[in-house]
Parts: structure tokens; sequence; C-alpha cells
């Protein structure tokens, strides 16, 4: 924006300056975004603690610092929590942040449905988490809870129905907050954007939040079917009379959808930050808009390859195998064009875009590991081992967590009107970059040497001694990293050292830069004209005086 | 906000949900929003149902039923025709109340809340019927011995499977019917009117659509 350089006298803005019941009752889409966000992070935090627990017992043969059984509830709530309460919620608010903010509306749709779906999900995770406090402590069946494991006679404790229960509460909040976010982009649209020229970031949401709708409900009902065998004496899930494998279609009928709403968003993230840092339109935009919905479809296609070794007809098998390799199509069609945005580009190497940089190596790496295993023999060697633990962090941290930091600092300003710092943003960066790869490639080496994964202990003679410890050190180096990010956050605010944005710091070029940061209560006074995908990029380029022309 | 970027033929933006000045699909965002909700309810009994037939298919011979060996099928479909009944009598409603017939309009209400009970009725008394009399349990029936021979109490999944799908589905109804008495209450305190029926109309979509699921589970539960 060519014109922003006159400090503005700071206004109030409303929606951020009021008391505690404010927010509790508010339906005001950006505050309950920052409550989503806010409530992923401190769950991010717990996970993340659960983890260092986890590293810690398996730096060394024989049992350290927990007992066994302890050690599966801190894998089952660290997979659950990531999952469920730190990546699922966070890309909820930062939805709700953006899109409609982008899209140049007002507000969601259905605002009080939306403040039902965060308390739902916030109520959700303390139910999940609230098994600690209890006799037996909380669910310890993994975050795959597969039965029998999973059943009243394994799993005794009040812990796992309070997982199954918890579960059932984000699940329904993450069917309303679908219904939200389809209905807001439909039919909030502000005139002149239309569906081909929706930001990414907005289509790569709906597209997730089109996937949680459909896949969401097979998980609910899968649950209701355990929670019934456990406390009503059905038996869906009994070998004897029903079949644990139906369980395990069920979930992964959803669970492996969920991977790409974990995923699609932070796509969506990283095609919005490519042009901006790079000064150039974005590369095959419809390319982008295509693949996004492919990668959708194409995810309800895989379920089975969680399952290679529950004995499936081969040819059943060769034809998942098929459609898993597949995904990597429109994957790659991605990836390909975020380098061709690079290309030649005029790169702002801002916290934003080396964030974003790590995604495309990291999930790189975890999505050429993941088609590598979708091959049945590679499959079946590999099953519960290690290496699957390595791939998946791959791809949710190094994919996923990288392109939720990536959010953060791209829209930090936005959202709170300052600049986070930069400096130490990058050490951020470094530590967060080497400590994953430190923490995760080993695991694909112990994985191949044959580690168990979910296994409290080792043997000495295995020779996994020094690898896990190196990983063990890789996580503490993340742990580190993370604090840095506490560290910006205080150093902004807290100690008032932030840089004040302006309105469009980045010289963005979607609609959300086009207001105040942060926004007022109504978003927006006036919108500019919606000419395209980058209506604030057309707006500067006019200014200049060239003449361009719509190159869809 | 001092952005001084907005030329000639910018617009101020819509500040209500429903303004007009939004791009929309052409339909409205409350029955938008009921016809998501309502595919998310596709799946979800398409979980119940489709496991009901995954577990059927990998039973045990002899652990599942023939529908008539168990369940009451006449008086089901009875039940059947009560829930169809209903879903012309909730378009009855809302064709009368867009023709400004009132009274009509009530009367229809009244009527498919009416169908409504009376299908929970009935399907409250099919599951005493078949809990008392037929001992259909959740991982046990009993099956009646022919020509003298003694019943047979056979361990199997089958009612967990048959409880858990029409249950679901009658927590369906009763929801609607709920729902319902509150679109009544609204209609005899003089709400709704000829072009103010949205509320009727969605509600219509719901009934209907738990009517189609019932139409689906009474062909797989006690037809096949």
């Amino acid at each position: 924006m060519a014109t922003i350089s006159v400090p503005q006298p700071k206004q109030t803005i409303p929606w951020t300056s009021r008391g505690i019941m404010s927010w509790i009752t508010t339906v005001d889409h950006k505050k309950i975004g920052w409550m989503y966000i806010a409530v992923s992070f401190l769950f991010f935090i717990i996970s993340g603690l659960l983890a260092l627990l986890i590293r810690a017992e398996l730096s060394a043969p024989g049992m350290q610092f927990v007992s066994t059984g302890f050690y599966n509830q801190l894998f089952t709530m660290h997979a659950t929590g990531m999952i469920f309460l730190f990546i699922i919620p966070f890309f909820a608010g930062i939805g709700n942040f953006i899109v409609p903010l982008q899209i140049g509306a007002a507000d969601m749709a259905f605002p009080r449905i939306n403040a039902l779906a965060l308390w739902l999900a916030v109520f959700g995770g303390l139910t999940m988490f609230g098994g600690f406090f209890f006799e037996g402590g909380a669910a310890a069946a993994g975050w795959t809870s597969y039965p029998p494991l999973s059943n009243a006679t394994y799993s005794p404790s009040i812990g796992q129905d309070f997982w199954i229960l918890g579960l059932q509460l984000i699940g329904i909040s993450s069917i309303l907050g679908a219904v939200n976010f389809l209905v807001t982009v439909a039919n909030m649209r502000a005139p002149g954007m239309t569906w081909r020229k929706i930001p990414l970031f907005t289509w790569s949401v709906v597209t997730a939040q089109g996937m949680v709708l459909a896949a969401t409900p097979m998980l609910t009902g899968a649950l209701t079917m355990l929670l019934t065998d456990r406390q009503f004496g059905t038996r869906f899930f009994d070998a004897a009379q029903g079949d644990p494998r139906l369980w395990q279609h069920m979930f992964w009928f959803y669970s492996h959808p969920a991977v790409y709403i974990m995923i699609l968003p932070a796509m969506g993230i990283v095609s919005e930050i490519l042009p901006v840092f790079s000064r150039k339109p974005i590369f095959g935009y419809f390319a982008i808009f295509v693949s996004t919905v492919l990668i959708g479809v194409l995810g309800f296609t895989s379920w089975l390859h969680h399952m290679f070794t529950i004995g499936s007809n081969p040819v059943v098998e060769t034809l998942f195998m098929a459609t898993t390799i597949i995904i990597a199509v429109p994957t790659g069609l991605k990836i390909f064009n975020w380098i061709a945005t690079m290309w030649g580009g005029s790169l702002n190497l801002k916290t934003p875009l080396v964030f974003v940089i790590g995604f495309l190596s990291m999930f790189l790496i975890g999505g050429i590991s993941g088609i590598f295993q979708a091959a049945v023999p590679l499959a079946k060697q590999l099953h519960d081992t290690y290496w699957v633990v390595g791939h998946i962090h791959y791809v949710l941290f190094g994919g996923s967590v990288f392109g939720i930091f990536a959010a953060y600092y791209y829209w930090w300003p936005k959202m709170t009107g300052r600049m986070l710092n930069e400096r130490i943003g990058m050490w951020q960066f470094w530590t967060m970059f080497i400590g994953m790869n430190i923490t995760f490639f080993p695991m694909h080496v112990l994985g191949m040497l044959g580690m168990p994964r979910r296994y409290a202990d080792y043997a000495e003679e295995y020779g996994w001694t020094f690898m896990n410890q190196i990983a063990t050190f890789g996580a503490f180096l993340v742990a580190f990293s993370t604090l840095l990010f506490i560290v910006n956050v205080i150093y902004v605010h807290g100690f008032n050292k932030g840089e004040r944005a302006n309105d469009n710091p980045w010289e963005g070029n979607t609609l959300e830069w086009a207001t105040s940061s942060p926004p007022p209560e109504h978003n927006f006074d006036r919108l500019p004209p919606i000419t395209s995908d980058r209506p604030l990029w057309d707006l500067r380029i006019r200014k200049l005086g060239i003449q361009t022309k719509d190159v869809h | 906000m001092a952005i001084d970027q907005h030329v000639a033929g910018g617009h101020a933006p819509p500040h209500a949900a429903d303004a007009p000045s939004t791009l929309t699909v052409g339909v409205g965002n409350r029955k938008l929003g009921l016809w998501i909700f309502l595919a998310s309810e596709v799946i979800f009994f398409t979980a119940l149902i489709g496991g009901g037939i995954l577990l059927r298919l990998t039973s045990t011979p002899g652990t599942w039923p023939m529908p008539g060996e168990v369940l009451n099928v006449p008086l089901t479909s009875l039940n059947t025709f009560i829930l169809i009944v209903s879903s012309v009598t909730v378009v009855q409603a809302l064709a009368a109340l867009q023709d400004n017939r009132r009274q009509h309009f009530r009367l229809f209400l009244v009527a498919t809340f009416v169908l409504g009970a009376a299908f929970l009725s009935v399907q409250a008394y099919e599951y005493y019927k078949l809990i008392v009399e037929e001992g259909l349990m959740l991982s046990q029936f009993t099956m009646h011995g022919h020509h003298g021979e003694a019943d047979v109490v056979v361990q199997s999944v089958y009612g967990a499977a048959f409880y858990i799908q029409t249950g679901f589905h009658g927590m369906h109804v009763f929801g609607g019917v709920l729902w319902l008495s509150f679109v009544m209450i609204k209609a005899f305190l003089g709400g709704y009117a000829p072009d103010d029926y949205e509320g009727v109309e969605i509600f219509g979509l719901y009934w209907h659509f738990v009517d189609l699921v019932w139409i689906l589970l009474f062909t797989i539960v006690y037809l096949i």
C-alpha cells in the first residue's frame, strides 16, 4: 500500500479492551478466534510437556521417571491433545479471525453457534484432560483407542470414558464450526468476490471444513458405539460377537482425512505468505485452488493404508496403496507452484517467509516418506514402528506447526497491532528447525532398526540408546524454541517493546490488510473494489499507473 | 483507520448477516446451514447403518436373525406409514401458510405433531414388546422354537445394532417433535406470515430428512 506512511492516532479498539465477561459472552468472530488460538496454545504447551516426559523416559534403557502405566497416558494424551486441542482448534481460531476479513464480511454467518462451538471445544478438552485427576488417570489406550484395548476390560479407568466424551464434544464443536465456515464463505462474500477470486487461505479453510463435515460424524458414530460397549453392554467391537476391525475402519475413515484437515489450512497459509514475501503474484492460483479440492476428495479414499496388517484382500490393499500414492499428484502440484512463486521473486526473508520455507522443506520430507511407506510390503514392515512416528511428525510438526508459526508471525500485527520481534523470531525458527530434525529424523532409523512405537522401555543391547538420546536432546531444543516464542510475545506486549504495526505492514494483497490493525468491531468501513484474488495488489498497481489485465 | 486507498468504485461493506449486498449462493443463511448440517447427519447415519451392515456380513452364521423372526414387521410398517403421512402434513402446513390460510397452517402443524408423537409411542411400544416378550437384548436374542421346540437364546450383536440404529433415529424424531412444539407455539402466538415462512420451511427440511432416514432404515433393518 503505497500511501500508508503517516503514523495514525491510535483509536481505541472496543473489542480488545473490555473485561473478562466480555470475552466469555462474546459472539465476535475476532474474539472467538483469539480464544481458540489462546486455548490451543495452552494445550500445545501441555501436550508438549507430556512429549518431554516421554522423551525423558526414553533417554535411557530402564524406567527412569514414570511408571509404564503413566507412560501410556503420556503418549495417548500427547497425541490427542496435539491433534484435537492444538492443531485443529488453532486453525478454527485463525480461520475465525481471518476468513471473515478476507472475504470482506462483518462476522461469521452464525455468531452464537460460533461461540457455542468454541466453548464445546474448551469443555471437551477439559473433560479429556480431567482424567489425569481421577483414579486410574487419563486415557491410556493410544490416540487411536483400538478395541479390545480400549474396552471396559482392558481400560477400566474412567479416563477412557472422559476421553470418549471429550472427543464427542470436540467433534460436535467441529461440525458446528464447519457449518458456520461453509455458510459464511458461501453467502457472505463481499460484492465482486466470485468463487475464483477467493483468497487461497479462505479456500483451504473451506475445503478443510468440508472434510470436517464429511469425516467427523463417522468418528461420532464410532465413539458412540465404543461408549455403549464400555458402559451399556453392547459388543460392537468385541471379537466374538462384533468386529474390532469395524472400529479401525470407522476411526481411520475419520482420522485419515483429519491429517488433511490439519495440513490444508497450513498449505493455505503458505499460499498467502509466499506471494506477499516473494513480491510476486501466486503462481498457478487455479491449480492450487483445484489441487486443494482434489486432496480433500482423495483424502477420503485411502484410509485402509493405516490397517494393512489386519489381513485384507491383497487386491484391496493394492487399490488403497494406489489411492494413497496418487495424493502425491495434487500435493506435488502445490509444491511446484509454490517454488515457482518464489522463483525469480524478490524474497523478503522475514519470519513468516522463513517459517514457510521450513514448512516446504520439512513437509516435503514427510510427504515423500508417506508415499514410501504406502507401499504395502513396506507398510507391513514399518507398521507400529518409530518410522511411523518420525513420518507423522515431519507432516504435522514440519508441516502444520511450521504453518501455524508462519501464521502467527504473518497475522500477529493484524490481530494485535504490534509486530513480533524479528530477531527473537529468527532464533525461534532456527532452534525449532534444527530441533525438530534432531528429534524426528533419528526416529526413522530407530523404526527401521525395529523399535516399536508406544513402548516405555527398551533393552540396552538393542543399540537404540544413542539415537534415542539424540531425539531427546532435540525435543528439549524444540521446547526451548517454543519458549522463545513466549518470550517474544512477552517482550512485545509485556515490555511494550513491539513496533506498532500499520494497517498493512507486509504489503499484503488480501482484504484483511484493507482495515486497521487490529480491525474495528465491524471490520470494515469501506471495501476496495475486488478485481481479483489480490485486490490490494491491483490497487497499488493502478496507483502506479500500470495497466493490467485479469490474468485468470 | 485512515485508509486512503479506496478509490472510486469502493463501496460500503455489508453489516447485517443477510444483507443483500453480499455475494450469496441464493439460499438464505439459515436454510443453507441446515442443508449443510443435514449432510453431516447423512454421514452419522452412514456410520450407524454401515456399521450394522458390516457387522451383519461378518457375523457368525445363525447369529443374525431375519427381520420377521424377531421384529414385528406389520406394526412397524404402520409406523412407517405414520411418519410418511407426517411428511405430507408438514408440506401442507407450509403450503397453507404461503397461501395465507392460517387456520389450516396451524391444523397441519398440530397434525404433524400428533403423527410424530404417535410414531414415538408406537416405537416405545415396539421396544417394550421386543425387550419383555421377545427377549431382544443388547448382546443376545431369543429364537422362538417352532413345532414345540424349546426357545434358544443366541448370543449376538444383532440387538445392539438394532437399538442403536432405530434408537438414534427415534432421538432425531424426538428432537423434531421438540423443535415442532416451538414452531407451533410461535404459530399459535401469531408468528409467521406468507412472506415469513423460513422457520417452518427449515423445520420441514429436517423433518423430511428424518423421514427419509427412516425409509432407508426400515428397508435395511425390517425388510432385507
